[in-house]
């Protein structure tokens, strides 16, 4: 298990190093001055320029740049914002909770709903209920999700007027935010009423941002059940007079759940690409609004540190989901 | 000639799997459409996609009351007509998104092929490149491409093509490697085949399979991913009738005229799911184990 888990960190190490050598790259690859882009002025006289150029490093060589660069990140030096002149990790640790809301209830949203679904659909195989609910999340994972948000706006928001259109929470509510996460704060800001709008404001964005993972999860649950079912011990299960949602709950989905770890695992990189659209129509203040903004903004330092940034945590996510499914898959565990 | 009691023609075999697939056959259905709107938008779409009506706008589609038979799926804030924006819409996701599952197929497929033949230090440097670009969330690896390369529809068809091209590489190398090891390529080593030879027309053709149903799979995430850089104003610009494009600013009328929100997003779901529903079907057909 150590050893598993140490060739992981170490096979993780090249391609962060790689990531950085891309974001380095970035301000370097855009048209235009990078003392222009990197300072956010136009025209500025030459021997400002020069000073600036001296300042940011950048009339040294490109090796030498490069370590400064890595020297920085290292420091937690990721650069300033152009528009808000703040350090580009604190206005990232900012926004990162909200972020991660919106992806931990989309996720709860998808396993709550998928894994009943999957589980149903293998139990009962060739069924019309096996057929609809495969053909749904053919369609879900089909799905342009920034038109299914549009969609589920016009019809709980617009028609039924059952849930906000926009942001965390309702501006009467007011609160220091304590840990970031506004289902937490709200609870514990003991204002009466702010714990159910931040659930109304959350409750859509999660939907729209699960419904691609839901559509894997229940796709993933059904197939992986299947093959379970066949297993032997499955047969002695039932042959010992067990009944049968015992046999299915306890026994088979022990063991069908392993690979819907590591599909929800993989599915990280997914769910951020759904959160720059979900937190974007949603004005949901989060990372991916926010990197979707940089560039409009072109506002580069971020674009640059963000990129970065969101890297290291699908890359330390992987890695986690890696080390959980050696944990809870004892085969491979003991292997080598 | 065929000889009674022989194994039936690949393609023939092929076609009896993918045939008792329904899903499959409905999505190559749609896609052969989908294919015959975009070559004859210009001929079947009852208007040009950027003329402004200006005394037509946002009328609703044909089947409500205000509607006119004119306009049948209505028209946006500036008077177009929507259905001929879909139909033309059609022929850029769908050109676009062949162009780059194309491109992203032929250089993935030549990257793979390198570096399950090279080994060593050249395998190493590509695919650790092509773990690099997996680590970035794929819509996040366009944007900064876009962001580099500025927003329009070729820039972002090429975003687009780097985003899916590892997938291509990764899959091929796989394949290379396992086919490398078999006593075929052996034999045609031995018999004095170049490494050239090996590569293309002795080892390439026998990992098709799975590059062919990534490709399809990878059509409708090109055109996913299209349209959302559309819809996030980072790919094809206004007046152009791509469907993400078309949803862009859609918000704002999503109360007074919901008709605008609806069709362009119908479409996309409709060829994603088509693409996605003819790869199932060709994995199904293609993949011996699942056949025998």
């Amino acid at each position: 298990m150590f050893r598993f888990l140490f060739t992981r960190i170490i096979l993780i190490i090249p391609t962060f190093f790689g990531v950085t050598l891309l974001t380095f790259a970035l301000i370097r690859l855009v048209p235009g001055d990078p003392v222009e882009l990197l300072v956010g002025e136009r025209g500025i006289d030459p021997a400002r320029h020069a000073m600036l150029r001296a300042e940011l490093g950048l009339d040294k060589p490109l090796l030498a740049q490069y370590a400064i660069y890595i020297k920085q990140l290292i420091g937690g030096d990721l650069g300033h914002s152009i528009v808000t002149k703040e350090p580009v990790l604190n206005e990232f640790l900012a926004l990162f909770p909200a972020t991660v809301e919106i992806s931990v209830c989309a996720i709860l949203f998808a396993l709550a709903v998928g894994i009943p679904v999957g589980i149903i659909a293998a139990v009962r195989r060739g069924s019309i209920f096996d057929y609809a609910s495969m053909g749904l999340s053919l369609t879900g994972y089909s799905m342009p999700i920034f038109w299914w948000a549009l969609l589920l706006i016009l019809l709980f928001s617009v028609n039924l007027g059952w849930t906000p259109v926009s942001g965390r929470i309702s501006v009467l509510y007011y609160f220091e935010p304590a840990t970031g996460f506004m289902l937490i704060d709200s609870w514990l800001s003991g204002e009466s009423g702010a714990f159910r709008s931040a659930v109304r404001h959350l409750a859509l964005p999660s939907v729209t941002l699960g419904t691609i993972p839901l559509a894997i999860v229940a796709r993933m649950t059904r197939s992986s059940m299947l093959e379970v079912l066949n297993e032997d011990y499955v047969r002695t299960a039932r042959a010992k007079g067990l009944a049968p949602w015992r046999v299915v709950v306890v026994h088979a989905l022990r063991n069908a759940l392993i690979p819907v770890v590591t599909v929800i695992g993989l599915a990280v990189g997914v769910l951020f690409t759904g959160a720059i659209l979900t937190e974007t129509i949603f004005a949901w203040p989060g990372v991916g609004k926010w990197l979707v903004e940089s560039v409009r903004r072109r506002d580069y330092p971020v674009l640059q540190g963000g990129v970065l940034l969101v890297a290291g945590v699908v890359m330390l996510v992987n890695l986690l989901v890696d080390v959980l499914y050696g944990l809870i898959n004892p085969r491979l565990r003991y292997q080598r | 000639m065929a000889v009674p009691g022989a194994a039936p023609h690949p393609l023939l075999e092929f076609w009896g799997d993918f045939r008792r697939n329904p899903g499959a056959v409905a999505g190559l259905a749609v896609v052969l459409l989908m294919t015959l709107i975009a070559i004859f938008a210009d001929t079947i779409a009852p208007h040009e996609p950027n003329e402004q009506y200006r005394d037509a706008l946002l009328l609703p589609p044909v089947w409500s009351a205000q509607g006119s038979a004119d306009f049948i799926l209505g028209t946006d804030d500036i008077g177009r007509d929507i259905l001929s924006r879909i139909l033309h819409g059609a022929r850029v996701s769908l050109s676009i998104g062949f162009l780059v599952v194309t491109l992203a197929l032929v250089t993935g497929v030549l990257l793979g092929l390198v570096a399950g033949f090279a080994r060593g230090v050249l395998d190493i440097f590509i695919m650790r490149s092509m773990d690099v670009m997996l680590a970035l969330p794929s819509l996040l690896l366009a944007i900064v491409i876009v962001a580099i390369l500025g927003p329009n529809l070729i820039n972002a068809a090429m975003a687009v093509v780097i985003v899916q091209l590892p997938h291509f590489a990764r899959l091929t190398r796989a394949a290379v490697i396992n086919e490398r090891a078999k006593d075929y390529v052996t034999a045609s080593r031995v018999s004095g085949a170049g490494v050239t030879r090996l590569m293309f027309i002795t080892v390439l053709p026998n990992c098709m399979a799975p590059v062919i149903i990534q490709g399809t799979l990878g059509f409708s995430t090109a055109v996913l991913d299209l349209a959302a850089l559309g819809f996030l104003g980072m790919g094809a610009q206004p007046p152009t009738s791509e469907w993400g494009t078309m949803l862009s600013n859609a918000l704002q009328f999503i109360q007074r005229a919901p008709w605008v929100v609806t069709f362009p997003g119908l479409a996309i779901l409709l060829v994603v799911l088509a693409f996605n529903l003819l790869g199932d079907g060709l994995r199904d057909a293609l993949d011996p184990k699942l056949k025998r």
